[in-house]
């Protein structure tokens, strides 16, 4: 088992180098537009909750009602709007060539990714 | 039992009671603890017994317990980078407890922890935390960064500092809305509709007819509701796992 694993950890790696699995990169993504829709919905809705919230708990401790409720409820709006943009904008992949500071850039990353070729 | 008194009676399913009779009354134990133990065993069963052959030719329960740990494994370092295995252990219990209290809330008589916003909210919760310290941890002061994008210009800074918080505070709200919500709206269509077939069947002899209509849409519904099961914890996990590699490389 452990040398197979292994075969297909180093075919993947290598498959990747070479380009060959380009589009399983932009995987991660969830399939039809219902239910892209519900997670846009609720990344509005989440966002406003927070935004409402913090607004309302800056006014009941500080005894300014309507003005931190509306000032956080348009700021939750725009985070809403932040977190669909962020939704449908295409991420950055750990293996992406694009981003190679990606990898080498934390201080973690030779500690777990060089000592060790399987970890199971 | 919704059907009394011609009712549709959809949210009684997601009552809490106490378990396990008077000793469960006494220190508030409910069904849904109880259902959350034996979630929590099974997976442990699940993976104590079908890994102890361990035999090169996996039989069954090796076979599921090994594609678990390949998909959840898969996904954590597809998402997070090879860095991403330390997280592994995390992400495969988070997975497995929902995909579990989903499932098993697809059983009769069965009770959906899931359903629960509390139940969400503190897994959320639990992953937002960590999501946080691993973030501060591996960056110190550098996190602050994350909430202005560098290159803005800097009189935008009272507007996008709030903005930036804001969202990424609204994380586990919209973690934990999105697979309750999910659960809830579920359960809530399957029992409608089945308190469709029973009201419909008493209507006499036209309204066993009538019946077989939502009878019909119950079990297309139960077909879909397993795949919101499984879709639901698969979301989870992959969302924990974008935010583990946000965490990680602070984009």
């Amino acid at each position: 088992m452990d040398t197979r694993n292994g075969f297909d950890e180093r075919l993947r790696k290598a498959r990747q180098r070479k380009g060959l699995d380009r589009e399983k990169l932009s995987q991660g993504r969830l399939p039809g537009s219902g239910a892209i829709g519900l997670r846009a919905g609720v990344e509005v809705v989440s966002a406003l909750v927070v935004g409402v919230g913090i607004g309302w708990l800056l006014d009941r401790w500080l005894g300014t009602f309507p003005w931190f409720f509306l000032v956080f409820f348009l700021i939750g709006g725009a985070a809403g709007v932040l977190n669909v943009y962020r939704l449908f904008t295409p991420r950055k992949r750990p293996g992406d060539p694009a981003m190679p500071d990606a990898v080498a850039g934390t201080k973690n990353g030779s500690r777990t990714g060089g000592g060790r070729r399987q970890d199971d | 039992m919704a059907a009394e008194g011609k009712t549709i009676d959809a949210l009684s399913q997601f009552e809490l009671t106490t378990a396990l009779g008077p000793i469960g009354a006494a220190v508030n134990f409910t069904q849904s603890n109880l259902f959350m133990l034996i979630a929590g065993g099974l997976i442990l069963a699940l993976m104590h017994f079908g890994m102890r052959p361990a035999a090169v030719v996996p039989g069954r329960f090796q076979a599921l317990a090994e594609t678990c740990h390949e998909f959840v494994h898969s996904l954590v370092t597809e998402q997070i980078g090879p860095e991403g295995r330390r997280f592994f252990p995390f992400v495969f219990t988070l997975f497995m407890f929902i995909l579990f209290g989903n499932m098993l809330g697809m059983l009769p008589y069965a009770f959906t922890f899931t359903s629960h916003i509390v139940v969400t909210f503190t897994l959320a919760m639990i992953v937002f935390v960590l999501i946080t310290v691993v973030a501060i941890s591996l960056h110190g002061k550098k996190f602050l960064g994350y909430f202005f994008p560098e290159g803005a210009p800097i009189w935008l800074a009272p507007l996008i500092i709030p903005v930036e918080i804001v969202s990424y505070l609204s994380r586990p709200v919209s973690l934990s809305i999105r697979l309750f919500a999910n659960m809830v709206a579920g359960h809530v269509m399957l029992k409608v509709f089945a308190t469709f077939v029973v009201l419909m069947g008493s209507a006499g002899a036209v309204g066993v007819f009538g019946a077989a209509a939502p009878l019909a849409v119950n079990v297309a519904l139960v077909g879909f509701e397993f795949l919101v099961a499984f879709l639901q914890a698969y979301v989870f996990a992959i969302l924990t796992s974008i935010y583990l590699h946000d965490a990680v490389h602070l984009h």
